[in-house]
């Protein structure tokens, strides 16, 4: 990690000049202050959150939001067809969203990061079943086969999770793979190796260490790639089910509405683009300031 | 080149059977068809004629060679909803989803290609940093809200596209551009990145240097190399079209195989829904193939390993 600077004064050390990157890099300021923000709404929901999410008023059905005319204060973004608070629907989304963003991403980066440093570490034989399902993972669809089981299972955030958890799972495998290639060859690997370190061992202090980095952008690149995938699923009623407040489903339900209130699809949609755009902006970041040299 | 075509089609086929046997499981494993076919009111008395009937009582190995022979010859059996054939049913709305994926993949290359050729040229430069910021914005981008944030704009407000249906080449517009700007991101970068490598080689220093016009050089002695690695990943891609067509053709109301497969999921239409399952499997693996077989032919250094 260290070989890339090449001033060895203490002004420049890894982690000075890596907090320099960190300064320097807007976009991973500014992706990282907002998945950091829907983070903090996510967790507070129950006291931010103006109003119950669920609770209906048939009443006061689809108030549009306060920049219209016909909007009021008390709905800061409306309420939907059912009178329930957008805001509070969107707030309360952010849970479902990072949930499935987050649970889908230690389940496949598990399963991946398994299979990954296996293949890599140790070859043959192993690699070369783990290259095999890779390529039959890849070769299935993976919007089809996910809405098919979840179709058949019935959804619920815990079944979205599962799936998508054991569909993602080939980029971290692919990724973790090839860093331990590289890894195993280096001198300090054959080190420990030759002092007489059990191969779990090795793994775990040698080789894990040095690939955290590359399963860090992973993860997010997984972590955005399984909200919207989710969002898409629900969207199409085969993922989350009502009255869950998914974003993926608010822009569904408002769908049938949307040529009148355009804003009932435009608001969860846009929140949906921020938070995945945030996630891969921190993703790059990570990258950029821990590998530099991949940056292209 | 002969026997890496063999080695490379033997392992196709392995793939390919796989895949058929774990989408065959899957859909058999997690559901229990007869119910699904026999509806909520039935006794269980008539499960278990349907169950005799279909052979869904056989186990689960003999039925998978069962169905795998017949798909063999081309035999995906008989659709529960529809009730014709699904190979008839999957061939007549491939058609139109072949459209969509060969315009979308056009439009992804036509688009990203250049954006990407030019960002090179100047690393850094406006150009690059416009083509980067439309990259990460359109991976950010949910495909699904992003056509109908296209439907409300250049349907309904501007009167511009028709919202729905396949009639003329018009309707093809909209699903094209949501199906197509998802791949433009990932075939600039790696266009980008392989002009930057190239540009910076020896053979083209020597090509500038016996006075060759620029876009000789850029186009024959720089764009040739750095474009072998863009052809497998835009047969990948547009693999990967085939499969998210669903969400596109639902919302466009397109009725091709992936609108065929929404319906199919809908009404627990098992058969149909394996046979897509399948068809977009091999089609992928077919592509895979083929890429694989350009990219050895174009370079040596592949076969050998």
């Amino acid at each position: 990690m260290a070989s890339s600077d090449s001033q060895p004064n203490d002004a420049t050390s890894v982690y000075g000049l890596m907090k320099k990157r960190v300064r320097g890099h807007q976009g991973m300021i500014i992706g990282s202050l907002i998945v950091l923000s829907v983070l903090l709404i996510a967790l507070l929901a129950p006291l931010i959150a103006p109003h119950d999410p669920y609770q209906q008023d048939l009443l006061k059905r689809l108030i549009p939001p306060v920049w219209d005319s016909r909007g009021s204060w008390e709905h800061i973004l409306g309420t939907d067809h059912l009178g329930r608070d957008y805001l509070s629907r969107l707030i309360y989304g952010a849970r479902i969203s990072l949930l499935i963003g987050i649970g889908a991403a230690l389940i496949s980066g598990i399963i991946g990061t398994i299979m990954g440093v296996m293949a890599g570490y140790f070859g043959g034989r192993v690699d070369m079943i783990v290259t095999f399902m890779i390529t039959v993972r890849l070769s299935m669809p993976v919007v089809l086969v996910a809405l098919a089981v979840v179709a058949i299972v019935g959804g619920s955030l815990q079944v979205v999770i599962t799936v998508l958890g054991l569909l993602l799972w080939d980029r971290f495998a692919v990724v973790m793979r090839s860093s331990t290639l590289q890894i195993r060859s280096m001198d300090y690997v054959a080190a420990a190796r030759a002092v007489g370190c059990s191969t779990s061992r090795v793994l775990v202090t040698e080789v894990m260490p040095n690939v955290v980095n590359n399963l860090i952008v992973i993860a997010t690149i997984e972590i955005a790639h399984a909200i919207i995938l989710e969002a898409a699923l629900s969207f199409l009623g085969l993922g989350v089910q009502p009255p869950l407040p998914s974003w993926g489903l608010m822009v569904s339900e408002g769908k049938d509405m949307m040529l009148f209130e355009a804003w009932l699809i435009t608001i969860p949609g846009v929140a949906l683009f921020l938070l995945v755009l945030a996630i891969n902006l921190m993703g790059d970041g990570v990258r950029d300031i821990t590998a530099p040299e991949n940056r292209n | 080149m002969i026997y890496y075509t063999i080695k490379r089609l033997g392992l196709a086929l392995l793939v390919a059977l796989t895949v058929s046997f774990i989408s065959f499981g899957l859909l058999y494993l997690s559901s229990d068809p007869a119910i699904a076919m026999a509806g909520e009111t039935a006794s269980d008395a008539d499960i278990e004629a349907i169950r005799k009937l279909y052979g869904f009582d056989r186990p689960i190995l003999v039925q998978y060679f069962d169905w795998l022979q017949r798909a063999m010859g081309g035999d995906l059996g008989k659709s529960y909803y529809f009730r014709t054939d699904v190979s008839s049913l999957i061939g007549e709305r491939l058609p139109t989803t072949m459209t969509l994926g060969v315009c979308a993949i056009t439009f992804a290359i036509v688009l990203s290609v250049p954006l990407g050729v030019a960002a090179a040229i100047r690393p850094n430069s406006l150009v690059d940093r416009v083509a980067l910021f439309l990259s990460v914005m359109g991976q950010a981008l949910p495909s699904f809200w992003f056509a109908l944030m296209l439907i409300v704009f250049l349907s309904v407000n501007l009167r511009l596209l028709p919202t729905s249906g396949s009639d003329t080449w018009l309707h093809f517009v909209m699903p094209t551009v949501v199906l197509g700007y998802y791949a433009a991101p990932a075939i600039m970068r790696l266009t980008r990145t392989g002009m930057l490598e190239v540009l910076s080689t020896d053979y083209i220093r020597t090509a500038r240097a016996k006075g060759l016009r620029p876009w000789v050089v850029l186009f024959k002695h720089a764009l040739r190399n750095a474009i072998i690695p863009v052809v497998s990943l835009a047969a990948v891609q547009f693999g990967f079209m085939l499969g998210g067509s669903i969400v596109v053709e639902t919302i466009f109301a397109l009725h091709g195989a992936g609108f065929l497969a929404w319906e199919s999921i809908t009404r627990n239409d098992l058969p149909t829904v394996q046979g897509l399952i399948l068809v977009f499997s091999l089609f992928y693996i077919v592509l895979t193939f083929f890429a694989d077989l350009l990219n050895a032919w174009l370079d040596p250094r592949i076969r050998i390993n």
